[in-house]
C-alpha cells in the first residue's frame, strides 16, 4: 500500500496535530469520564523505586505569553542508577526494574500546570567519546497548533558541575539559550520541586531537539 | 554510545512544517528558532513498552467498551486495522496503539466540546491495542462524522480518527490523523493541508477493505502505519577511538 523507494525503505508516517480533544484517547479522565480499568502512564513511582522522590512541574506559553492549557506532556527519563528500562540499554551496573521511566499529563484546563511525581534520575553514558550526560529527563510535547511533537529536556538546577559538562547542553551556541532547560529547584512541604516552564515561541524560547 | 542502533534522521518535508498559518492555531505555537539538531543518545534510542495485562478485553472494541447494558452506538459500524511498520518495512510488535474520535454526529465526549450535536450515551469514543507479533493492530468502532471547527469561518474536519503510536524508542513517538477513503471533506481541510507533499497526505487516508469485512454485519478499512527507521551504528565505537 505504501511506495518504498528503491532500497525498500518506507516513508514515515506523516504527523498530525494531536487536536484539542487528545485528553479523550490518552487521559479519558481529564476529558471527563472514566473508561478504562488500568490508565496508563498517571504514576512513575510506586513504594518500591528506588531514588529521591521529586516532583517537575511547569506551565507552557504560546508566542503571545498566553498559558497553553490543553497540551499533553509525556517524560522518559532512566531511574535513580542512570539506567533505562529498555533492552538498548546496556551500560553495567544496577537497575531499578520496578520504574518504567515514562508518564504522561495534561496541563491544567485552568491553571496550564502540568506535574509529575518521579524520582531524580541519575547520570546516563553520552554517545562514545563524550562526558555522561547530567541528569535529566525527555519531555514531548503535543496540543492544538502544534503539529509534529516536540521533544525538549529539562535539567535539574543543582547539578551545576555536570550540567557544565553535559554534551547536551554543550552543542547549545547560545549560553542564553541553555537556561531555558534547566529547572531551579525549591522545597514545598519539605519536597523537592523543579519547575521548568516552557516557552513555544518568542521571548525566551525554550530550545527543542531534532531527535 | 552503549546501544549499537539509532534512528534515521525526521525527512522533514514528510511532515508538516510548525508554522503553518492555514491552520491558524500554529501561528503563535510554532517555534520560530530552528530546532537543534541532535545525535541520538541513549535517552533517544530507549522507550517504554508496555503490557497486555494494561490493556482490558474491550479496549479495541469501541462498540462495546462504552455502551450500557443491552445498548450499542449509532452509526457505521466498522472494523479498522493495518500493520505497524518501522522505515525499513519491517513490522513492529508489541507496542502501543491508541486512537480516539468523535462519535458517529462528529460530537466529542470531552467537557470543552460544545458542538451542539448529540453525545451518544453509549459510545466512549477511544481505545488502544498492542500490536501482535506481526504488527497488526485492530479494533471496531462507528465511523466518526464531520466536524466543524473555529479556524476559517466555515472549515470543517473530514470523518477523522486520531492515532497516537509508540515504536522502541522514544525519538518514533508519534501522533497523527487517519482518514477515509473517497471522503469530499479531505480536499478542503486545513490541518491535512498541513503536510506539504500531496503523496505524504495520501498515506493518511485509509481504504475500504471489503476483504476484512464481516458481511451483513461491519465494513471494514485499512490503513498502515510507518514509524521511522533505524539504522546500525556499525563504525562508531572504532572511529571515536574507543
Amino acid at each position: 500500500m505504501i511506495p518504498q523507494d528503491i532500497l525498500g525503505n518506507l516513508p514515515e508516517t506523516p504527523s498530525q496535530t494531536a487536536g484539542p480533544y487528545v485528553h479523550i484517547g490518552l487521559i479519558p479522565k481529564q476529558a471527563g469520564f472514566d473508561i478504562f480499568e488500568t490508565n496508563i502512564g498517571d504514576v512513575l513511582v510506586g513504594p518500591a523505586t528506588q531514588g529521591e522522590r521529586i516532583r517537575i512541574e511547569g506551565r507552557i506559553f504560546d508566542g503571545t505569553g498566553a498559558l497553553v492549557r490543553d497540551a499533553l506532556v509525556e517524560i522518559w527519563q532512566a531511574d535513580a542508577h542512570g539506567r533505562f528500562n529498555h533492552p538498548a540499554d546496556r551500560q553495567p551496573g544496577p537497575r531499578d526494574e520496578t520504574f518504567r521511566g515514562w508518564g504522561r499529563t495534561g496541563t491544567d484546563f485552568e491553571t496550564g500546570l502540568w506535574a509529575f511525581e518521579t524520582i531524580k534520575p541519575g547520570r546516563v553514558a553520552g554517545r562514545s567519546g563524550h562526558k555522561p550526560m547530567a541528569p535529566h529527563v525527555s519531555l514531548w510535547i503535543v496540543a492544538r497548533g502544534i503539529n509534529l511533537g516536540l521533544a525538549t529536556r529539562l535539567y535539574f538546577g543543582d547539578e551545576a558541575a555536570a550540567n557544565a559538562e553535559d554534551p547536551v547542553l554543550r552543542i547549545i551556541e547560545q549560553p542564553a539559550r541553555r537556561e531555558t532547560l534547566i529547572a531551579p529547584r525549591s522545597l514545598r512541604d519539605g519536597q523537592p520541586v523543579y519547575t521548568l516552564d516552557i516557552r513555544l515561541q518568542g521571548e525566551g524560547e525554550t530550545v527543542f531537539f531534532d531527535v | 554510545m552503549t546501544a549499537d542502533r539509532e534512528f534515521v534522521a525526521r525527512d522533514t518535508a514528510a511532515h508538516p512544517q510548525a508554522l503553518t498559518p492555514i491552520y491558524k492555531t500554529s501561528v503563535f505555537r510554532a517555534p520560530h528558532r530552528p530546532l537543534l539538531s541532535l545525535q541520538n543518545s541513549l535517552s533517544e534510542v530507549t522507550g517504554p513498552a508496555f503490557g497486555q495485562h494494561e490493556i482490558g478485553p474491550l479496549d479495541n472494541d469501541l462498540v462495546r467498551n462504552y455502551a450500557r447494558a443491552g445498548g450499542a452506538p449509532v452509526g457505521e459500524r466498522i472494523i479498522v486495522h493495518g500493520r505497524v511498520l518501522d522505515g525499513s518495512a519491517r513490522p513492529v510488535p508489541g507496542v502501543l496503539v491508541e486512537f480516539w474520535q468523535a462519535n458517529a454526529a462528529g460530537r466529542y465526549r470531552h467537557r470543552n466540546d460544545n458542538f451542539d450535536a448529540p453525545i451518544d450515551p453509549n459510545f466512549g469514543g477511544c481505545g488502544r491495542c498492542l500490536t501482535d507479533a506481526e504488527g497488526r493492530y485492530a479494533f471496531r468502532t462507528v465511523k466518526p462524522g464531520p466536524y466543524p471547527y473555529r479556524n476559517r469561518v466555515n472549515d470543517w474536519r473530514p470523518a477523522h480518527i486520531h492515532f497516537s503510536v509508540f515504536g522502541s524508542g522514544f525519538a518514533q513517538r508519534l501522533i497523527t490523523q487517519m482518514y477515509f477513503e473517497g471522503d469530499p471533506l479531505i480536499r478542503h481541510d486545513s490541518i491535512l493541508q498541513t503536510v506539504p507533499d500531496p503523496a505524504a497526505r495520501e498515506r493518511l487516508v485509509a481504504l475500504l477493505d471489503l476483504n476484512a469485512s464481516v458481511p451483513l454485519h461491519t465494513l471494514a478499512y485499512r490503513w498502515d502505519i510507518v514509524l521511522r527507521g533505524a539504522r546500525s551504528t556499525l563504525f562508531e565505537n572504532r572511529l571515536q577511538g574507543n
